[in-house]
C-alpha cells in the first residue's frame, strides 16, 4: 500500500479494474466519466469520494442504484469539498489517536466537482479547505456550463459561447464575461500542487493524478470535460473535440508547483488555429456570421496571450 | 431487492455496492467481485442504443485507446488484450470506433439488429487507396 502504482503504458493501465460502474445515465459520449475512471484507475489505495450536485452526481447515484465501487457522500452543491475535508480530518485524528482499524492502508481523499459548483457555487468551500491544508484533492469537471440544469451560464463559460441564460441572437452574441482563471485562484492559495489536465491526453492526466496523490496538501486539478450536449458536437467526437482543445491551446496543459514554479507538460507539435475548436461546435456556430466574426480574431488574440505568458512564466520559474 | 417508494425511503439508508465483505476492490476483475442488486452494474442502457460496435479482432493491434476513452467501461480488457464487448454498459456512443487506429477499423458501428457473424463477413477491406497514390507519385 501506498506505494505509487505503475503505469508504463496503455497495456498495462488496461490492466486496470474500474471502481466506477457502467449503467449509470451520463449521456452517450461524456467526458465525465472518461476523467472518474482515469483518477480512480490512477492508484489501487482505497479512496474515499464525495461529489458536488452535477452531472457526474445525479447520473451515478439514481435510487435504488449506485456506480461507485467506493465509499462516496453527496450533501449539496457547494460542499463536496468540505465533506471530504471532514473526513481526511477524522482520519487524521483516528489514526493520532491510534484507533485505525486497518492502520496498514492509506486511503486517499478526492472530491469531485463540476465547474458550476467549484467556479461558483463551493468557491469559499474549496478556498476554505485549501487554506487549512487538507489533505485531498480537488477534481473539478470543467465543461464550461451547468449543463445539468439545461445549461445556464457559470462564471467558467468562455466569452461567446451561446447559453440559455445568455443566448445568442441578433442583438447579442451569448455570453459576455472572460473564464475565470481557477488555476491561478488555487495557485495564490499556496498549494503544493495544481494542474488542468484533459482526459484525451491520458498519460499526462495520470501522470499529474498521481503527482496528486504524492503531494502533501490540497491539491487541485481542473479536468476539461467536453460536454457533447451543451457544447454540441455529435457523441463521438468526444475526443476529437478534447485534442482539437489542447492543440489549439484554448486548455493548455501545464502544472503550478508550491504556487510558485510553472511547468508546461504538453507543447503540441502542431499548434492549430482557434477557428478550428470553434467551428467543431454548436454553441459557437454564430460566431461564424459576418456581424460577430471579429470576436474569432478576438479569441485567438486571447489564447496566444494566455500562451505566451505561461511560457514566460515557465522561463522565469516563477 | 425490495423496491420503495420516496416516503418509503428511511433517513441514513445506504446503498451498499456489494454483498458481503469486500477488500482491495481496485484489484479485484468485475466477474470476481461479489456485486450487490444496488450496483448500477446489474443494470442495464442496452436500449439507449440504436447502433451497436462490433469488434473484428482479426485486425486489431490491443493498443487500448477504446479501452482507456470509453465511457461506459464498456471495453473488456484482460491480460492487456482486448476481449470484447460489455453489451449491457455500452450506451452506444461510437467513440471505441473513432478512435480506433488500425485499417481497416477492427471496432465498426452496426445497426443494433444485425449479427456479429454477418457483419464479421461483411467488414470493409484494407483501405489501400492511400497507399497506391503514393506508388504512383513515386
Amino acid at each position: 500500500m501506498s506505494e505509487i502504482k505503475k503505469i508504463k503504458n496503455l497495456k498495462e493501465f488496461s490492466t486496470s479494474a474500474d471502481r466506477f460502474e457502467g449503467a449509470n445515465l451520463l449521456c452517450p459520449g461524456c467526458a465525465h466519466s472518461i476523467i472518474v475512471r482515469e483518477v480512480l484507475n490512477a492508484t489501487n489505495d482505497d479512496l474515499i469520494l464525495a461529489a458536488s450536485t452535477g452531472c457526474l452526481e445525479v447520473c451515478t447515484a439514481v435510487y435504488p442504484y449506485t456506480s461507485w465501487d467506493a465509499s462516496w457522500i453527496h450533501i449539496g452543491f457547494e460542499n463536496g469539498s468540505s465533506a471530504v475535508a471532514g473526513a481526511e480530518a477524522m482520519y487524521k485524528a483516528l489514526k493520532n489517536k491510534g484507533r485505525l482499524k486497518q492502520p496498514d492502508r492509506t486511503p486517499k481523499f478526492v472530491a469531485f466537482g463540476g465547474d458550476g459548483a467549484t467556479y461558483d457555487i463551493g468557491f469559499q468551500w474549496i478556498s476554505g479547505c485549501f487554506e487549512r491544508g487538507h489533505n485531498m484533492m480537488y477534481v473539478c469537471l470543467d465543461n464550461e456550463v451547468y449543463a445539468n440544469t439545461g445549461g445556464q451560464r457559470s462564471s467558467s463559460t468562455p466569452i461567446g459561447s451561446s447559453t440559455t441564460t445568455a443566448p445568442a441572437g441578433r442583438v447579442s452574441y451569448g455570453e459576455k464575461m472572460m473564464k475565470k482563471d481557477m488555476m491561478a485562484i488555487m495557485a495564490a492559495h499556496g498549494a503544493p500542487y495544481v494542474a488542468q489536465v484533459a482526459p484525451n491526453k491520458w498519460k499526462d492526466m495520470v501522470a499529474k493524478i498521481q503527482k496528486g496523490f504524492a503531494a502533501e496538501g490540497p491539491v487541485y486539478i481542473n479536468a476539461m470535460s467536453a460536454c457533447t450536449t451543451e457544447w454540441k458536437f455529435a457523441p463521438e467526437d468526444t475526443i476529437a473535440i478534447s485534442d482539437l482543445a489542447v492543440d489549439s491551446l484554448v486548455f493548455p496543459l501545464y502544472e503550478i508547483i508550491n504556487g510558485e514554479k510553472l511547468n508546461i507538460t504538453y507543447r503540441p507539435k502542431n499548434i492549430i488555429p482557434v477557428r478550428d475548436y470553434l467551428g467543431a461546435q454548436g454553441r459557437f456556430k454564430h460566431l461564424f456570421t459576418k456581424q460577430y466574426e471579429y470576436l474569432i480574431d478576438e479569441w485567438q488574440k486571447n489564447v496566444d496571450k494566455k500562451w505566451d505568458y505561461l511560457q514566460r512564466r515557465e522561463e522565469a520559474s516563477v | 431487492m425490495e423496491k420503495k417508494g420516496w416516503d418509503g425511503f428511511e433517513i441514513g439508508a445506504m446503498l451498499r455496492s456489494f454483498d458481503g465483505a469486500t477488500r482491495d476492490i481496485a484489484t479485484t476483475l468485475p466477474e470476481d467481485r461479489p456485486y450487490s442488486q444496488s450496483n448500477s452494474f446489474t443494470a442495464s442502457v442496452a436500449d439507449w442504443r440504436i447502433e451497436k460496435p462490433l469488434f473484428n479482432k482479426d485486425y486489431c493491434i490491443d493498443c487500448q485507446f477504446c479501452w482507456v476513452y470509453c465511457p461506459d467501461m464498456s471495453i473488456i480488457s484482460r491480460d492487456k488484450k482486448m476481449v470484447g464487448i460489455d453489451f449491457d454498459h455500452c450506451k452506444g456512443c461510437g467513440i471505441c470506433v473513432e478512435v480506433c487506429p488500425t485499417n481497416p477499423k477492427s471496432l465498426l458501428m452496426f445497426a443494433e439488429q444485425q449479427d456479429e457473424e454477418s457483419a464479421i463477413a461483411e467488414w470493409p477491406k484494407k483501405d489501400t487507396s492511400k497507399a497506391k497514390e503514393e506508388a504512383k507519385d513515386e
